[in-house]
C-alpha cells in the first residue's frame, strides 16, 4: 500500500492514506482529481474491480462523502477512495463510462441522497422509490420516526419501550 | 443453422437511443413480474419485444424497500441485528456475519477460535441452502416442477439442523459481534451426516434428471453467455465469474475465518452459459458438503463461543470506517460500516452480489433474446431483490 500510495503521489496531490488494515485503506482526493485518479488506478494499477460506491451523511460538518471503493483482485488489496461535497447543490462527475455498472449506484445516490450525478444515463429516473416528493430519505436531516408517526397509525394497545431505560430499571435501578 | 445477425437490431437513432416506434404496431410492452414465476423474488422487467424477440429491457426494483440502511442509523450496534439477516432471505448468515466482522474490526474485539469455526459452519450451511432453493428454481424456469420438491425436501431437512442449531429456520441471529451465541448440541454431527447423505442422494437424482435431461440442455446451453471481458467492468463475481472460466471466490482469494485451514478449490466452469452457471453451482454446493464434513471433524468442541463485550446499551465505537467482504453463493457480500464515536452507526451500506448482476448486467444479457428465456437467464444470474433495494 505504502508503495501505491508513493506512486500515486507523484501524480496526484491525494490526502493522508488511513490504512485500515492489511490490503485495505482509505484515501482522501480532491473532486476534480477523482476521474483522472480512478482511471490511472484501473489501467496502471490494476485496480479493476469497482466494488461499491456510496455516500455517507456528515451533516454537522456540511458535508457528504461519497466512497468508491476499488479493489486489485492479483496483489488481494482494497482501495477506498473518499471525496468530500458540500451538501448544498451536491453534484458529482460521473464515471458509467469507466464501470457501466456505477450508473445503478449514481441513480440510487441521486433518489436516496439527493447528490447529482448529471449525464449518468437514466440518472433522473425513478429507482426504488415511486412518487417519493419529500427529502431524500438517507439523509441524516431526514427524520424517520416523524415521518412513520405522520403517515402511519400505530396498532391500538401497543407500548414501546426505550431499552437503555428498560434494562437499567430492571438490572440496576440505583445506579446512574 | 441460419443465424440472423441481430448486432444493429433494433435500429438507433443518431443520438445512440433506440428506434422504437410503439405506435407502429411492430412493438410491444410486456411487464414480467413483479408476482410472477419467472422472476425471482419481487421485482419487475418492463420488456419491449418485437415478435418473440426481446429489443429491450428496464429491471424495476423497489417492492420489496424497507429503508434498512437507514432504519441501522436509529440503533445502537446491538440492536442492528435483527435487521441484518433481513436484507438476504434465503442466505441471512453472510450479513450476520460481515456486519460482526465490521463492528469487531471497528471496536477492535477479537473472536475465540471456537466461534471462528462454528461461524464458518453456518455460512456453508446457508450456502447449501441458497444453492438448493436455485436448483428448483432454474429447473423450474424450464418448466421441471419435481426439481424444486426435491431440493425444498432436502432443505427443509438442513432448515432442521438450523433449527436445533440456533432455534431459528429462516433467520437465525446466531452470529454476533463478539462471537456466536452457543455451542454444537449433543449428537449434532451425526444427524448433520445423515441430513448430508440425504441431500448428496438427491443430488445424484437432480444430475441424472436435470443435467442429464434434453430439454434442459437444449435451453440451457450456449444461451446467455456472459463475455469474460465484461467480467470487470460490470462488477460481476461469484459463481456467474467462475463460469466463465475465471477463479474469483473470495474463501480462496482473501481467506477470511477458518478457510485456510481446509481444503478447498474455486470451481470453475468454462462456457459461460445457463448451464455452465447450474453445473458450477451443482459442484459448488458439493464442494459445500465436503467443507461441513472436514469442519465438523476439525472443530474444536469446547472452549468459550463469545467474547466479553462492553454494556451494549452503552456501546459506543471510535471513528473509522472499514470493508467486510465474504463470498456467499451468489458472489461477493460486503458490508461497508462507518461509525462517528457514537452509539449508533453513521452508515451501514451493503453490497450484495445481486446488486450489479440483476440490473446493468441483466439488461445488457437479455437483448435479442427469446422471450421463452427470460426467466431462465434471470433465474441463472442467481438475484435476490432485497439486496438490491435494502
Amino acid at each position: 500500500m505504502k508503495t501505491l500510495y508513493q506512486s500515486l503521489k507523484e501524480r496526484f496531490t491525494p490526502g493522508e492514506l488511513t490504512e485500515q488494515r492489511d490490503g485495505l485503506a482509505f484515501l482522501t482526493v480532491e473532486r476534480d482529481q477523482l476521474r483522472p485518479m480512478l482511471g490511472h488506478l484501473r489501467d496502471s494499477e490494476g485496480f479493476g474491480h469497482l466494488v461499491l460506491l456510496t455516500a455517507v451523511d456528515w451533516l454537522e460538518e456540511g458535508q457528504f462523502q461519497l466512497t468508491y471503493l476499488l479493489s486489485n483482485r492479483k496483489k488481494q488489496q482494497d482501495i477506498g477512495l473518499r471525496v468530500m461535497l458540500p451538501r448544498e447543490d451536491a453534484s458529482m462527475d460521473t464515471i458509467h463510462d469507466l464501470w457501466p455498472t456505477a450508473a445503478t449506484y449514481q441513480r440510487e445516490l441521486r433518489e436516496m441522497f439527493g447528490i447529482d450525478f448529471p449525464d449518468s444515463p437514466r440518472v433522473n429516473e425513478e429507482f426504488i422509490l415511486e412518487g417519493w416528493k419529500d427529502l431524500p430519505p438517507y439523509r441524516r436531516d431526514f427524520d424517520t420516526l416523524k415521518y412513520a408517526q405522520a403517515t402511519y397509525r400505530d396498532r391500538p394497545g401497543r407500548e414501546t419501550r426505550d431499552p437503555a431505560k428498560h434494562m437499567k430499571e430492571q438490572l440496576y435501578p440505583d445506579k446512574d | 443453422m441460419y443465424q440472423p445477425d441481430r448486432s444493429q437490431y433494433p435500429q438507433k437513432r443518431v443520438d445512440g437511443t433506440l428506434d422504437i416506434d410503439l405506435k407502429s404496431g411492430k412493438y410491444l410492452k410486456l411487464w414480467q413480474g413483479p408476482q410472477h414465476p419467472g422472476v425471482t423474488g419481487n421485482m419487475s422487467i418492463e420488456l419491449t419485444v418485437c415478435g418473440d424477440e426481446v429489443v429491450d429491457a428496464k429491471t424495476h426494483v423497489g417492492y420489496l424497500h424497507r429503508g434498512f440502511e437507514k432504519l441501522m442509523e436509529r440503533r445502537t450496534f446491538m440492536q442492528v441485528f435483527p435487521i441484518v439477516c433481513r436484507v438476504c432471505v434465503p442466505e441471512p448468515d453472510f450479513n450476520e456475519y460481515c456486519y460482526a466482522a465490521a463492528v469487531e474490526e471497528l471496536a477492535g474485539i477479537e473472536i475465540p477460535e471456537s466461534a471462528r469455526w462454528i461461524r464458518t459452519l453456518i455460512l456453508e450451511m446457508g450456502r447449501i441452502n441458497s444453492y438448493l432453493m436455485y436448483l428448483g428454481g432454474q429447473a423450474g424456469a424450464f418448466g421441471q416442477g419435481v426439481i424444486g420438491q426435491w431440493t425444498t425436501y432436502v432443505r427443509d431437512l438442513m432448515l432442521d439442523r438450523f433449527e436445533e442449531l440456533t432455534g431459528a429456520r429462516i433467520y437465525h441471529m446466531f452470529i454476533l459481534p463478539g462471537g456466536v451465541r452457543g455451542h454444537l448440541p449433543e449428537g449434532f454431527s451425526g444427524r448433520m451426516e445423515e441430513t448430508l447423505r440425504e441431500i448428496e442422494s438427491v443430488m445424484d437424482d437432480v444430475e441424472k434428471v436435470m443435467f442429464q435431461n434434453a430439454v434442459f440442455k437444449k435451453r440451457s446451453i450456449g444461451v446467455s453467455v456472459i463475455d469474460p471481458a465484461l467480467l470487470d467492468s460490470y462488477g460481476i463475481t461469484g459463481p456467474n465469474a467462475r463460469a466463465a472460466g475465471v477463479a474469483r471466490d473470495v474463501r480462496t482469494e482473501q481467506p477470511y475465518l477458518v478457510y485456510p485451514e481446509l481444503e478447498l478449490e474455486a470451481v470453475i466452469g468454462h462456457d459461460s452459459d445457463i448451464f455452465t452457471r447450474a453445473e458450477v453451482r451443482r459442484r459448488d454446493l458439493l464442494m459445500s458438503i465436503d467443507l461441513v464434513r472436514q469442519i465438523l471433524a476439525k472443530m474444536p468442541l469446547e472452549g468459550a463461543v463469545m467474547t466479553k463485550l462492553p454494556n451494549v446499551l452503552h456501546w459506543k465505537i471510535p471513528r473509522g470506517e472499514t470493508f467486510i467482504r465474504g463470498e456467499c453463493s451468489r458472489g461477493e457480500y460486503g458490508y461497508y460500516v462507518v461509525t462517528d464515536g457514537s452509539g449508533y452507526p453513521r452508515r451501514v451500506n451493503v453490497r450484495g452480489p445481486s446488486y450489479t448482476h440483476s440490473i446493468a448486467l441483466f439488461e445488457r444479457l437479455i437483448i435479442n433474446a427469446n422471450i421463452s428465456d427470460v426467466a431462465g437467464t434471470l433465474v441463472s444470474l442467481h438475484t435476490y431483490p432485497p439486496e438490491v433495494e435494502r
